[in-house]
């Protein structure tokens, strides 16, 4: 399943930039990460954006961190029991689908991001309907749902605040938890003076209000909702729900047909696992204790009841996900709840922000799975967006060893294509470190090198290019550490 | 159809993959070989789930020992989230704070289902009813000022309230109107998150609900510069009344 996104068609018009190529498509993806790279690093204002809205957040999760009586065992438990679930995955998914299908829910397994978009296309073909409400979902964006959706004449409404901000301006969520955190309310002001033809505002409050003006009639009238889902219960068949805004629920509750796409990892053995999961999920994700709403599903509308979908489908997605089940070694990767937290705390993903990633899951957890789920050699290079500080394995509320995985993804992807210019370099640095006295003829060499150095410092020819363009290379000393040593000893 | 061949390629595909045993999580490579059994055992199969509920206890942010402890942390949880908490002595108080929310906020039009709590309150209010349990138009329901509810349980420990499509009247009625009520009586109170799935075991068996969730503070988001703006697309205001 080499999905390279370039070779994605995506039909013109409105929803063909929602998608994670909405930067020059053609471009390589290792280039695009460059190039945008070197223009976010430079963008002050956008550090700016950035640095206060993760301030809020380390401020807010270190509150409700410390309420916890011992979140250490907390973490070690949810690792213990997303593990469970992981390692018998076969079976809880059976159980799960055993469940759920008995009370009246539509379970189809999705092997592909085309399968999963010709089923629900299809669902909705069949019922004739034409309005779709959606609420979150990542997943969805990893299927390129909406430009699938689209393309078919279906009107299409994200309602959760963020996602409706990033669908108006034709991109990508940012973050895959704030989706539109790279935004100020000026500008969210401009696009929906622009695009809804609302007067001007700096208040939040009254952005808010539009949006939620804009979305209310849209609940009522759409024919179908489209969730994801935050965990499948095996236990008792049912999916979680988390969102704070209450978009998800009125999208689940309203129309009369229900599909939720989610992950086949998305399983938990046991209901009861959710008195650990909910709090840890918002309090690592958001820095609440629980998030606003928490809405678990165990069918359509049953006999009986007031109100409710009359069709509920639930879409199993692998997309990838067996290929990383199938490395030992990265297995516990399939465990991320996707909180976002190793994002909110990745220096990397702090100064290039999330768009400069080009994959629908951003920061370390994304380096991580992206070469899995998509390509090794295409999106090897997220691999080295690390400095190796370890702040993503340490904050993780799952303890996904997410630093050391992005090491094994560089070990992995050198092992099956080797670079040779690489390859030849390393071997010849080997080769002159085992001579001494080249070495050392090299080092009294080295500051008569040197002056020649301007010559060509900072240009193609320079022998350290990468290094002299942005930065100044120490002076070599012309007394080595050895002969310093010598002369101290006498 | 796609369906059966997919389920039974992913299912296989799960079941290949899973024969390579993995070293627990947290080794990494050259550390040590993959053990041939995980290590990691899930505590709460082997312990059961009354062992685990008691484990969850001592790690989840503590609770305090008697109701008057949990509802004070209810209390204090609710200010933080912008709840109104009103705890009311008897049956009297409670018409008497329904009623004073009633010229509070200028109600005319409530959305409510039936019910002991939910009739007390339509009966004290004494306001045009729009009843959902026989279904309803959602326009209609849209233009009530308050919904008002029942519910199965109040959570201290995260100031939440527990309930599903058949204690609060269906999916729609607790989320539609711009201000969500919610009417509890005192034993409802529960300590922490795992009393609540606890209850929701005992009270349903096998037999759930469709929806069954936790309502934590009205309606939120902050999308806008990480800004708390409260009624995003729920509830603008929730109101507990516990008597």
């Amino acid at each position: 399943m080499a999905i390279a996104p370039e070779k994605i068609e995506v039909p013109a018009g409105s929803g063909a930039a929602h998608d994670d190529n909405f930067h020059n498509p053609p471009e390589k993806p290792s280039a695009q990460f460059h190039h945008d790279a070197d223009e976010k690093t430079a963008d002050l204002r956008h550090r700016d954006l950035i640095q206060s809205a993760l301030g809020k957040y380390y401020v807010a999760r270190a509150g409700k961190q410390s309420k916890f009586q011992n979140w250490g065992a907390a973490r070690q438990a949810a690792a213990e029991v997303k593990w469970e679930a992981v390692g018998h995955l076969d079976k809880y998914l059976r159980e799960f689908e055993d469940k759920i299908s008995a009370r009246g829910t539509k379970v189809f397994w999705a092997s592909t991001e085309e399968e999963a978009r010709d089923y629900i296309v299809g669902v909705i073909k069949d019922a004739g309907a034409r309005r779709i409400i959606k609420s979150k979902t990542m997943t969805g964006e990893e299927i390129h749902l909406n430009a699938a959706l689209e393309k078919e004449g279906f009107e299409v409404a994200e309602s959760d605040l963020g996602e409706y901000i990033v669908q108006l301006r034709e991109e990508a969520p940012y973050h895959f938890v704030f989706p539109a955190m790279h935004l100020s309310r000026g500008e969210i002001s401009d696009l929906f003076k622009e695009k809804l033809g609302t007067a001007a505002t700096d208040s939040p409050e009254e952005l808010t209000m539009i949006a939620r003006e804009v979305m209310r009639e849209k609940y009522i009238a759409a024919d179908v909702g489209i969730s994801g889902g935050n965990f499948a219960i095996a236990e008792t068949g049912m999916i979680s729900i988390t969102e704070n805004e209450g978009n998800a629920r009125l999208s689940v509750s309203l129309p009369k047909i229900h599909i939720a796409i989610m992950g086949i990892e998305k399983v938990l053995p046991k209901m009861s696992d959710l008195a650990l999961f909910l709090p840890m999920l918002a309090t690592a994700g958001a820095g609440q204790a629980l998030t606003g709403y928490n809405t678990l599903l165990g069918g359509p509308k049953q006999p009986g009841e007031i109100d409710g979908p009359e069709e509920f489908h639930v879409v199993l997605l692998d997309n990838g996900r067996t290929k990383l089940l199938a490395d030992p070694e990265q297995r516990d990767a399939l465990s991320c709840i996707r909180c976002g937290a190793c994002l909110n705390v990745c220096p990397i993903f702090k100064n290039v922000g999330g768009h400069t990633y080009g994959t629908t899951y951003q920061g370390p957890i994304g380096s991580v799975i992206t070469p899995h789920f998509k390509e090794m050699q295409t999106w090897k290079h997220l691999s080295s967006a690390s400095s190796l500080c370890g702040a993503c394995t340490e904050t993780c509320p799952v303890k996904i060893d997410l630093a050391h995985h992005l090491l094994q993804n560089r070990r992995n992807a050198a092992q099956q294509k080797p670079v040779w210019s690489e390859k030849w370099a390393m071997k010849g640095f080997a080769w002159f470190m085992n001579q001494p006295r080249l070495y050392r003829l090299a080092l009294k060499l080295a500051p008569l090198a040197q002056a020649f150095h301007p010559l060509v410092k900072g240009r193609r020819l320079d022998p350290l290019y990468v290094w002299t363009a942005g930065r100044e290379f120490p002076k070599v000393k012309r007394e080595t550490f050895k002969d310093f040593w010598a002369k101290r000893e006498k | 159809m796609p369906t059966t061949s997919s389920r039974e390629t992913i299912l296989s595909a799960i079941r290949r993959a899973l024969a390579v045993p993995a070293p627990k999580p947290g080794h990494h490579a050259g550390e040590s070989e993959p053990q041939q059994e995980p290590q990691f055992q899930n505590t709460f199969s082997i312990l059961g789930q009354e062992a685990a509920t008691s484990q969850k206890r001592t790690w989840l942010p503590p609770v305090g020992e008697s109701w008057d402890a949990w509802a004070d942390l209810f209390a204090a949880n609710s200010l933080d989230l912008k709840t109104q908490w009103i705890l009311c002595a008897d049956e009297a108080e409670l018409k008497t704070q329904l009623q004073r929310l009633r010229a509070e906020n200028g109600w005319t039009k409530i959305g409510l289902h039936r019910g002991e709590l939910t009739d007390l309150a339509a009966e004290t209010l004494g306001l045009e009813n729009f009843y959902v349990d026989d279904g309803y138009d959602a326009h209609q329901l849209e233009k009530c000022d308050a919904g008002i509810t029942q519910c199965d349980a109040l959570v201290a420990q995260t100031g939440s309230v527990l309930s599903t499509n058949q204690s609060a009247g269906g999916r729609v009625l607790s989320i539609l109107p711009p201000h969500h009520v919610v009417i509890a009586r005192r034993e409802q109170l529960l300590p922490d998150l795992p009393a609540a799935f606890e209850l929701m075991q005992e009270k349903y068996g096998d037999n759930y609900p469709s929806l069954m969730g936790f309502i934590t503070g009205p309606s939120r988001t902050g999308d806008i510069e990480r800004i708390l703006v409260l009624g995003a697309h729920g509830p603008k205001k929730l109101t507990v009344l516990c008597v």
